[in-house]
């Protein structure tokens, strides 16, 4: 069956009547901003992604692909964003496919509102949709509950009025590439040292008839600094009570052993601090 | 066309003082108004005492929800000096919670502390001062303090002193105590590089009879190097805490204040 799977409604209703809490879905409480210029269009996006006060990534990317020449920024539930994105980014794949043309923004922003409305806002995606497509570049909000915008310079998330401050003093018709990057940017930025639930990088994307370039960690304002003392703990520290070595050759029975040597081994190295 | 603001706000934490708004006429029942009177400003504090020392310190952020409100609002006070500069103080107050009973705890237990000193010639000890701020707080059993705070000095033997509070005066002396918003992540690293908790002699043999490591005292470098990696990790991963790292060093000649700065973000 397609589609969201309901069959534990009534189940939760029954325990949140008890007064057992909702789970804490983790929000991107966010600053994420467009513009179009000239030539083109830019959006741009914090790094922090947060669940409650605690910050629950420090770099997580908030420029989601939906078509190679239209990309969207989103705010709110991260998961909502996520699969909102993913969802209409496939079926406008097929869109394309069965039209034979390219994709046009309008469509992506048609489709969203489509979509969201339907869910009257519980689907918790607040989009800023931007590309470049036959008809010209483009710019769109789309908010939870359907609602969209058509401006020449947008902003979404908590950081929405730090970064529209920057946008209202500062913006002006006719930029170019370089002038539009640079304002985004600083709009970020402003969120991302005046709203909490903003922090961290600033992510890019400049979108153009002919090309896209995603700018990742464009700008890194909050490096944190080296720590004072060495926390490694000697070899012996941890006391162990008992300990059980299974070798290759005992695993070898279950499943397939291979060695692959060096960081090789590792997709993507995780991040940690120094 | 969308009119409405679209921030996404997780509601579920205190932020607002006016938050509990007149609901609509609209059901027809009674309206209840109500009006709640605390607000949390975010903020850590620590405190770790040492042989002949005690630190305590704080951020410098102080917010209302998802803003800040400022980037230098100190926590940290000190308690029965004279004049504007507090001359010759030699207890420090922290508070985090709500700042304005901040604020309004710090001075009244100033005043008493001065009093004491007009009226019997000498200074308050550490240990009348910390009985007396459970008492302050113990006194508004029902419409408390809204604060979480911690005292330092010197006590009577030269010996570093430090006492925590809950917000109705509940009180203990101890070696350390983190304060605050990012307190559930900064005391389980002073548990651990503090009193030593969770780790054993490296070189002992494994098993139930491996000893545990003993706390030593610490010097004053190795504390004020762990109050300062403890709030830069706390600033990491806490959006309430920030801007700047006030620490206050109280020795038998007096108190000492470092101002360093912490992330903006």
């Amino acid at each position: 069956m397609p589609g969201f799977d309901f069959s534990n409604h009534n189940r939760n209703l029954a325990l949140h009547a008890q007064g057992v809490p909702l789970p804490k879905a983790t929000s991107t409480g966010t600053t994420i901003v467009g513009c179009i210029y000239d030539g083109g269009v830019v959006i741009a996006a914090d790094t922090r992604a947060t669940s409650g006060p605690i910050v629950a990534d420090k770099n997580c990317e908030k420029l989601h692909y939906i078509a190679p020449q239209i990309w969207c920024a989103g705010a709110g539930t991260a998961a909502d964003t996520e699969f909102t994105t993913a969802l209409i980014s496939s079926n406008l794949e097929l869109h394309a496919l069965s039209t034979g043309r390219k994709p046009r923004v309008v469509t992506v922003m048609t489709m969203l509102k489509q979509h969201l409305f339907r869910y009257q806002g519980h689907i918790g995606a607040y989009l800023v949709v931007a590309g470049c497509d036959p008809t010209g570049n483009h710019l769109f909000t789309v908010h939870a509950h359907g609602s969209t915008d058509k401006l020449p310079y947008v902003t979404m998330g908590s950081g929405s009025l730090a970064a529209m401050s920057v946008f209202e003093t500062q913006w002006k018709r006719d930029m170019n590439r370089d002038e539009a990057v640079k304002l985004c940017a600083e709009a970020i930025q402003a969120g991302i040292f005046n709203d909490l639930g903003s922090g961290s990088n600033v992510d890019v994307c400049v979108i153009t008839p002919e090309k896209t370039h995603l700018l990742r960690n464009y700008i890194t304002p909050n490096v944190r600094e080296k720590k004072m003392r060495d926390y490694k703990f000697k070899r012996g520290t941890t006391a162990v009570l008992n300990e059980k070595i299974i070798t290759k050759e005992e695993i070898s029975k279950y499943v397939v052993v291979e060695d692959v040597p060096g960081e090789q081994a590792v997709g993507e190295k995780m991040e940690v601090d120094q | 066309m969308a009119a409405l603001s679209s921030y996404s706000m997780p509601t579920e934490q205190p932020a607002f003082s006016f938050q509990n708004q007149p609901q609509s006429h609209a059901s027809g029942g009674p309206t209840q108004h109500s009006f709640y009177p605390y607000t949390d400003n975010g903020g850590s504090t620590l405190g770790i005492s040492g042989s002949s020392f005690t630190i305590i310190a704080g951020d410098t952020r102080m917010t209302s929800g998802y803003n800040i409100l400022t980037r230098y609002a100190p926590k940290l006070f000190r308690i029965g000096g004279e004049g504007p500069e507090h001359a010759g103080a030699k207890i420090v107050l922290s508070v985090v919670g709500f700042a304005a009973d901040g604020q309004a705890l710090q001075e009244r237990l100033d005043m008493v502390v001065k009093m004491y000193r007009y009226q019997h010639g000498k200074d308050m000890s550490v240990h009348a001062c910390a009985q007396r701020l459970s008492h302050i707080l113990y006194n508004k059993r029902f419409f408390p303090y809204y604060v979480q705070a911690i005292l330092g000095g010197i006590d009577e033997e030269g010996v570093g002193a430090l006492y925590s509070y809950d917000p109705v005066g509940s009180y203990e002396r101890e070696q350390c105590r983190a304060a605050g918003a990012a307190a559930s992540l900064i005391m389980p690293f002073l548990d651990n590089q503090v009193n030593l908790k969770n780790q054993y002699e490296p070189d002992a043999p494994q098993g139930l009879e491996k000893p545990q490591l003993q706390p030593q005292p610490l010097d004053r470098q190795t504390v004020e190097e762990l109050v300062r990696d403890a709030f830069t990790s706390a600033v990491e991963r806490h959006i309430e805490v920030g801007d700047g790292l006030q620490m206050m060093v109280i020795t038998k000649d007096g108190i000492e204040e470092l101002y360093s700065p912490l992330k903006q973000d």
